[in-house]
């Protein structure tokens, strides 16, 4: 069986290592402040004990005031999973730091989240719409985006 | 006298036999090296995630079909997993049993289509594709003796199945489990020491373990990479703890590895089944669930091994008749990311069956 480890534990050890990075945790969630999220991925990564080398999946939700990441992480070395997830205040020219320099899968996966919810991935070597076209108006995923009539 | 020469780009698809649907490839040549590749997606994007933001949870089962629509029934698994686990509904044991062994036909079903399509990319021109389409038409009578369909099946519902299974499903799976292993024999008789295949697939299209797992591969593909990494083992869902089989895993991670991981995963698949067979017991089908399924306010991820790989479903409910947000965990997606650095270097030829080794539904890649 897949093991979740306690956000409360994970959240004490990123603490001692990156202090004021964790915001709260809760169950097998913790969530970060958006500015560390590369350094938090990099712990998580390279940590012995944790080893989250495979991210399962990244995506996003609009909860209108805020959007979340949220971070899907698997160690198949330790079969132990965690969630990391972070907000993202605002509406326009929201930005994120990229994890592409962690794990190479976050590649299509963050442009998916750009093209269909609007967050910019600093730091991403290729950061293009990926299944709509350059110039499509809007971004579908979030709550405010009505469509058009064909 | 020097001769001036200049890399070539070339659009390979949209519309090409190669790529297995609508997705293009474009790729620059110097000669006939392929020095540069650009992925383009798209050009299937219906825009599932949001569709279902706009229906029951029950209605989505069918919007799933519609993914991975050469192994639907994985689909429908993924997701009605992900709705128990969010609205916490406990699924009959029988129901369990007809899920694996349905997710386990549709297994057979997407290799044999994978290995067909993989030889024919290698210009063995539809004769071995006929052989595998002989069988996979058998797995889909034995799917429209469960629920009427053959490709866009929609037989799973949250907490069990929709009907029950008919008298004569059963005789009629005892009868293709019997016969398959034969069929694999004669598949492999017919493929795995041919020395065209050996010569073509032997060493091309490499992944190693450490590069598959940073690029977040799953399914055959890692597994051909050397990682045993399976989560019907790794994180036994269903029944599958109680089961007996084994992970196969390929050494070298080339193209001829994850042929021949699919094919004996077609094996252990059968293995599965006949126990199953022996072991279903009688009893529901279905939990009792209210027209309108409302799960409580928070979120959840539930994964299967499709497949392709790790299909997962992301669900957040506002307390709702419909999820506030659902996301696919994609594997034919997420697998692709590596095609730019498993094609540098190696020749048009070579595109073709590294890229048809991978294994990609292009209904899942643009949801």
């Amino acid at each position: 069986m897949t093991r979740t480890l306690a956000g409360a534990d994970v959240a004490r050890r990123i603490n001692t290592d990156l202090p004021g990075a964790v915001v709260r945790s809760s169950g097998g969630d913790v969530w970060v402040e958006l500015a560390s999220i590369t350094n938090v991925a990099e712990f998580l990564r390279d940590t012995e004990g944790l080893e989250f080398s495979f991210l399962s999946s990244i995506t996003a939700v609009d909860y209108v005031e805020y959007f979340e990441l949220v971070y899907h992480l698997t160690s198949l070395t330790r079969n132990q999973s965690i969630v990391l997830k972070a907000h993202c205040y605002g509406r326009d020219d929201l930005s994120a730091p990229s994890v592409c320099g962690v794990w190479r899968g976050a590649d299509f996966q963050e442009r998916e989240v750009w093209d269909l919810f609007g967050i910019r991935f600093d730091g991403h070597p290729n950061l293009k719409r990926i299944l709509l076209w350059e110039g499509f108006p809007g971004h579908p995923l979030r709550k405010d985006f009505l469509g058009q009539d064909p | 006298m020097t001769v001036k020469t200049e890399p070539v780009t070339i659009n390979l698809g949209p519309q090409h036999p190669s790529t297995h649907g609508v997705f293009r490839l474009r790729v620059t040549f110097d000669g006939e090296v392929i020095v540069d590749v650009e992925p383009v997606l798209g050009y299937l994007h219906r825009g599932s995630e949001k569709l279902a933001e706009g229906r029951t949870y029950v209605q989505i089962v069918t919007l799933t079909d519609r993914m991975d629509y050469i192994a639907s029934m994985s689909n429908n698994l993924a997701y009605v997993r992900a709705v128990e686990k969010i609205a916490g509904i406990e699924v009959p044991e029988r129901a369990q049993y007809i899920r694996v062994i349905s997710a386990e036909l549709q297994r057979i079903a997407s290799h044999l289509m994978a290995t067909g399509f993989l030889l024919n990319d290698l210009g063995a021109l539809a004769t071995p594709l006929m052989y595998c389409f002989r069988e996979r038409e058998r797995i889909l009578d034995l799917f429209e003796m469960l629920c009427g369909a053959r490709i866009t099946l929609s037989y799973m519902r949250p907490g069990g199945v929709f009907q029950d299974t008919p008298p004569e499903f059963w005789p009629a799976l005892e009868e293709f489990i019997g016969n398959m292993p034969t069929y694999i024999d004669e598949l492999e008789r017919l493929i795995s020491g041919n020395e065209i295949v050996l010569t073509r697939t032997r060493g091309v299209g490499l992944l190693n373990d450490v590069d598959a797992v940073d690029y977040s591969i799953s399914g055959p593909m890692l597994r051909a990479a050397g990682v045993e990494w399976d989560l019907r083992k790794a994180d036994p869902y269903e029944i599958y703890d109680r089961l007996d089989f084994d992970i196969p895993i390929g050494a070298l991670g080339d193209t001829f590895d994850r042929y021949i991981v699919r094919i004996q995963e077609m094996r252990e698949s059968i293995r599965i089944i006949r126990q199953c067979i022996d072991a279903t017991p009688s009893g529901p089908i279905r939990a009792e669930t209210p027209f309108f399924i409302r799960p409580p306010e928070g979120d959840a991820y539930a994964a299967v091994e499709s497949p392709k790989g790790e299909l997962g479903f992301y669900l957040v409910s506002d307390g709702g008749i419909s999820p506030y947000r659902c996301h696919v965990r994609a594997p034919s997606f997420i697998n692709i990311t590596p095609l730019r650095e498993m094609l540098l270097g190696w020749k048009m030829s070579d595109l073709i069956i590294i890229f048809g080794s991978i294994d990609i539904v292009l209904g899942e890649v643009d949801r």
